[in-house]
């Protein structure tokens, strides 16, 4: 039996008499990649907003890294990384400082800090760049920045909310690569996307509609189960019959 | 604590690597001292005096010339008859006509008694109400003259009169800046404080990094402090710009009272603006939404706190609207301890009702905050 | 018309004009009412309790405290208790009519010097006309009496001079602001990329956003001015239709104003913010309707000429309470004129300039 990390049961949001998340019953295992996919309005923000401590489920329970969502958020903040749809580092702060910044507050030791950062920056070849303003970097170069200090501190599992909108298919893929070696650093990944590509590189994948969870499985499971050749054609099934859109 | 010292240096940095802000928080306060006392200024002088004068004697040129020497008037000029005067009223030349009758001098000696005609421009209260009195004042002055020349000629007996002295305390030279300069100051600071936060705050929001806070392990009243106090410091230190600098070198005001309590006032006083600006975040989406919401009550608060007009000749419901406004203890006290010099137990009514704004500001600011982030 | 789906922008373009034309009318005066004042009477004899009495009856003051010495007196001056004292030195009946002659002393607040003056003013002449009506006329030789008359406003309402320069600012802002906000929006949006590929015309693009504003404006304006009428007791004593003529005009001239600040900014915000801080304090400060422009140094003067509202407020003040005509106002409606043109035509260029 592999290690769960995150496991919901019954998880329910409601917005009074708008049932974002309908008794959604998952779990996710230590290491994988993890993506829940959903059209736009099916609930997926609502989910990983409960799971990172950042609203109260209305009902059900879910644990995250081994800690109560009702009952711990602090402790699971300190476990977890998180990273939005919006952009969400300080443009107007330099890429050192942004490191310092999110370092220090996740508690790390300020020589821990120096050598994550310098770390970090040669990695991604930004050497040059670090005294830069993050606000100008293209915006290849911010996700890929966001999404390392989303994991400096290390996190049991890290948040990921339609990380690659509006980026090239070849920073995409080197966006994955970084995931997946995440992963192999035993970092869970759980991800949402629109990409059906994308869909494709994750280990498993549940489908969201209207509020429920309609599959999950992992991406040839559901082509067999839906008699289809690509993870496109599963999707647009489920789709299909979905009540609500925000749009 | 360290999450706090963080939080304290990404706020700086951020502050002073600004350029829209910087200005906003350094240059606009300076021009605003600069400029507000040199234009706001209602003191009452160069009223224009249109005089119709029919009597042409000794007598009326005596009192025409001793009005112009009064240092209230200017002469806009000799009319024929009042319509060519008032005419001048119409076109704004002239605040005042002094009609001079027939005969005056002839009349004042004979019948004892003779009326002089007085017309007010009367569209702004203020000025028409004081050019009167100065006028009327002059009036009296010349009329006790006339009085001496005939009494040492002593065709009267003396009468006994009531002699009105009046002294001026806290501002003997009647300089208007003294009154306008501490209260700008305190409306200045309010300015910043509510609006930086309130914006600063809603900023975070709007780009989404308030999000990214909310999923760290940052307590809410960590970033809470690491949010005001910076604001918290610019405030003290533009005050103490606007005090030292301004006030002082430029307009050479010496606060009388003790400069521990004024701070001791400010510091109190900073805690709830900021707890305002907070509140305002609270409710706001938009960089946009905060700005209008925070200029509509800067507004109220600026004209309803006796900054510009008296807050005792409001009506009371007025004046209840202005009891409910901090700034409106913050200017008083400003005016009291630097012109007057009161000390703690002349404020400390005040203090206490600052105290309760603080706390009350404060504490539903940082609930709502932590209801809705 | 997306300007009325717009709750808050509504309730910015109504209610500030409402809450302005309210506090400014009602709550912002210079009257004195019910004044306090110390009285510290040493003498206390027939004639001191009199003059306290007449002090006590008069709407002007309110005696807050009977002193028994000076510092009582300077104490409560610090705590703001009072804004003058009385002080009648002792025997002071005595030295009246033995020596003929006795002093009072007044002290006034000069923190605030208007008050002060006004204070001092209204103090003197109820002692002395206290006095006058004591030792009958005859006794006083050779008596000037002025004979006193408040043209325009008897009561010394503050709403007579208020109220017009509220008209002014809040037009002012109102329109510098929708228009200057709305023009930066489709801007920020891209929707005026999707006109102006569109086979209108620029001049048309720019109508078509500002007749909306217009019509509010007017809309406002007639608010404005009900409000004024009916709730404020102001007159109109001029001509309607004029003043709804140059009114226009004026709403014209601060809807270019707004065009140009568009034209010039980026962001939302930015335009907001110079509509908000730049109009307003110029428009408060150099209207002169709050402040005395005559009182200002020269080049603040020379500056409160570029300021429409200073020539909006005194067309507005001469056609409203004075009733003058259009001879009367050429020279500021024609001022006004020149400034719509100029402000039209600068705006219309710079608006190119980008398209270019």
């Amino acid at each position: 039996m592999r290690e769960t990390v995150i496991s919901t049961n019954q998880l329910t949001k409601q917005f009074g008499d708008f049932i974002a998340t309908n008794k959604i019953t998952f779990e996710v295992y230590k290491g994988e990649i993890f993506g829940f996919l959903g059209a736009n309005g099916a609930g997926k923000t609502t989910a990983m907003r409960m799971l990172c401590g950042l609203s109260k489920p209305s009902s059900g329970h879910a644990t995250v890294a081994g800690f109560d969502v009702n009952t711990q958020p602090e402790e699971i903040k300190k476990n977890i990384g998180y990273m939005s749809q919006k952009f969400s580092l300080y443009e107007d702060l330099t890429i050192t400082e942004n490191i310092e910044f999110f370092g220090g507050i996740y508690g790390l030791t300020n020589k821990q800090i120096a050598e994550k950062s310098k770390d970090l920056i040669e990695r991604l070849g930004l050497v040059k760049a670090k005294d830069q303003l993050v606000g100008s970097l293209p915006l290849g170069w911010k996700q890929k920045l966001s999404f390392s200090i989303a994991i400096l501190h290390q996190p049991k599992v890290v948040f990921l909310d339609e990380p690659t909108g509006g980026v090239d298919p070849v920073t995409r893929r080197q966006f994955w690569d970084m995931l997946y070696q995440a992963t192999e650093n035993g970092i869970t990944v759980f991800v949402t996307t629109h990409y059906m590509d994308e869909a494709e590189y994750c280990n498993r994948v549940s489908i969201m509609v209207d509020g429920k969870i309609e599959a999950l499985d992992s991406p040839d499971g559901l082509k067999k189960q839906f008699n289809a050749n690509s993870m496109d054609e599963v999707f647009y099934q489920l789709a299909r019959s979905a009540k609500r859109s925000d749009n | 604590m360290r999450t706090i010292f963080f939080l304290l240096r990404k706020e700086f940095k951020q502050i002073f690597r600004n350029r829209a802000l910087l200005p906003l928080i350094f240059v606009a306060p300076i021009l605003q001292l600069l400029i507000l006392p040199l234009a706001a200024n209602y003191e009452v002088k160069n009223i224009n005096l249109a005089v119709v004068d029919h009597d042409k004697s000794p007598y009326s040129q005596k009192l025409i010339s001793k009005i112009m020497a009064s240092g209230y008037f200017k002469l806009s000029g000799y009319y024929e008859g009042y319509d060519v005067a008032f005419h001048q009223i119409e076109k704004d030349e002239a605040d005042l006509i002094l009609e001079i009758p027939d005969h005056f001098e002839r009349n004042i000696v004979k019948e004892n008694t003779e009326k002089i005609f007085l017309a007010v421009n009367a569209i702004n209260g203020t000025k028409a109400n004081l050019g009167g009195a100065y006028l009327i004042q002059v009036l009296a002055d010349f009329n006790s003259q006339i009085r001496m020349e005939w009494k040492q000629q002593s065709r009267f007996n003396e009468a006994p009169t009531i002699e009105v002295m009046h002294s001026n305390w806290y501002n003997p030279m009647m300089n208007f800046r003294y009154f306008m300069v501490p209260g700008i100051l305190a409306v200045l600071v309010t300015m910043i404080g509510s609006y930086m936060t309130a914006l600063n705050i809603v900023k975070e929001k709007e780009i989404g990094t308030i999000e990214q806070i909310n999923v760290t392990p940052i307590r809410k009243h960590h970033f809470i402090l690491g949010k005001l106090i910076p604001f918290w410091v610019l405030g003290i230190f533009v005050f103490s710009f606007g005090l030292f600098v301004v006030s002082f070198l430029v307009y050479g005001i010496i606060p009388q009272g003790n400069l521990f309590l004024l701070y001791g006032f400010l510091a109190v006083y900073l805690v709830g603006i900021l707890g305002f600006g907070l509140l305002i975040s609270t409710y706001c989406d938009t960089q946009q939404q905060a700005m209008s919401v925070s200029f509509f009550f800067v507004m109220i608060f600026m004209l309803m706190s006796g900054l510009f007009t008296p807050i005792d000749s409001m009506p009371s419901w007025a004046k209840a609207i202005s009891q409910l406004s901090p700034v409106t203890y913050f200017i008083e006290v400003m005016r009291m301890i630097v012109l007057k010099g009161s000390s703690f137990a002349d404020i400390k009514y005040h203090f206490v009702a600052i105290v309760g704004f603080s706390v009350l500001l404060m504490g539903w600011a940082i609930l709502n905050y932590r209801k809705t982030m | 018309m997306h300007v009325f789906r717009d709750r808050k922008s509504l309730l910015m373009l109504f209610g500030l004009p409402i809450v302005q034309i309210v506090l400014f009318g009602f709550a912002l005066t210079n009257e004195i009412k019910n004044s306090k004042i110390a009285v510290l009477d040493y003498s206390k004899d027939n004639v001191t309790r009199a003059i306290t009495h007449e002090i006590e009856a008069s709407r002007y003051f309110e005696i807050a405290i009977n002193a028994t010495n000076k510092n009582e007196i300077e104490e409560t001056f610090k705590k703001n208790k009072i804004k003058s004292a009385i002080i009648f030195p002792s025997d002071f009946e005595n030295k009246l009519y033995h020596l003929h002659k006795a002093r009072v002393q007044i002290i006034a607040d000069a923190s605030d010097p208007n008050t002060a003056t006004t204070l001092v003013n209204y103090l003197t002449s109820i002692i002395q006309n206290y006095w006058k009506e004591k030792i009958s006329t005859a006794a006083v030789p050779l008596q000037i009496i002025p004979e006193v008359r408040m043209l325009y406003n008897p009561e010394l309402k503050s709403a007579q001079n208020f109220v017009p320069g509220v008209i002014a600012l809040v037009l002012m802002l109102v329109c510098v602001m929708m228009t200057s906000i709305s023009i930066v929006r489709e801007k920020e949006l891209g929707t005026m990329e999707v006109l102006l590929v569109s086979p209108f015309k620029p001049i048309l693009v720019i109508l078509s956003k500002a007749v909306p504003y217009l019509a509010l404006s007017l809309v406002n304006l007639i608010v404005i001015l009900v409000l004024s009428v009916y709730a404020l007791g102001l007159p109109i004593n001029g001509s309607i239709v004029l003043l709804f003529a140059v009114s226009m005009l004026y709403i014209i001239t601060a809807l270019s104003l707004g065009l140009l600040i568009s034209t010039s900014t980026a962001s939302q915000q930015t335009a907001m913010l110079l509509s908000l801080m730049g109009m307003l304090l110029p428009t408060i400060l150099f209207a002169g309707f709050m402040f005395p422009i005559e009182n200002m140094p020269l080049p603040l003067k020379i500056f409160s000429n570029v300021v429409p509202a200073k020539w909006f407020y005194i067309i507005v003040k001469s056609i409203m309470i004075k009733g003058l005509g259009i001879e009367s106002i050429w020279k500021e409606t024609l001022i006004l004129l020149v400034m719509t043109l100029l402000l039209l035509i600068l705006s219309l260029k710079k608006f190119k300039v980008r398209l270019a």
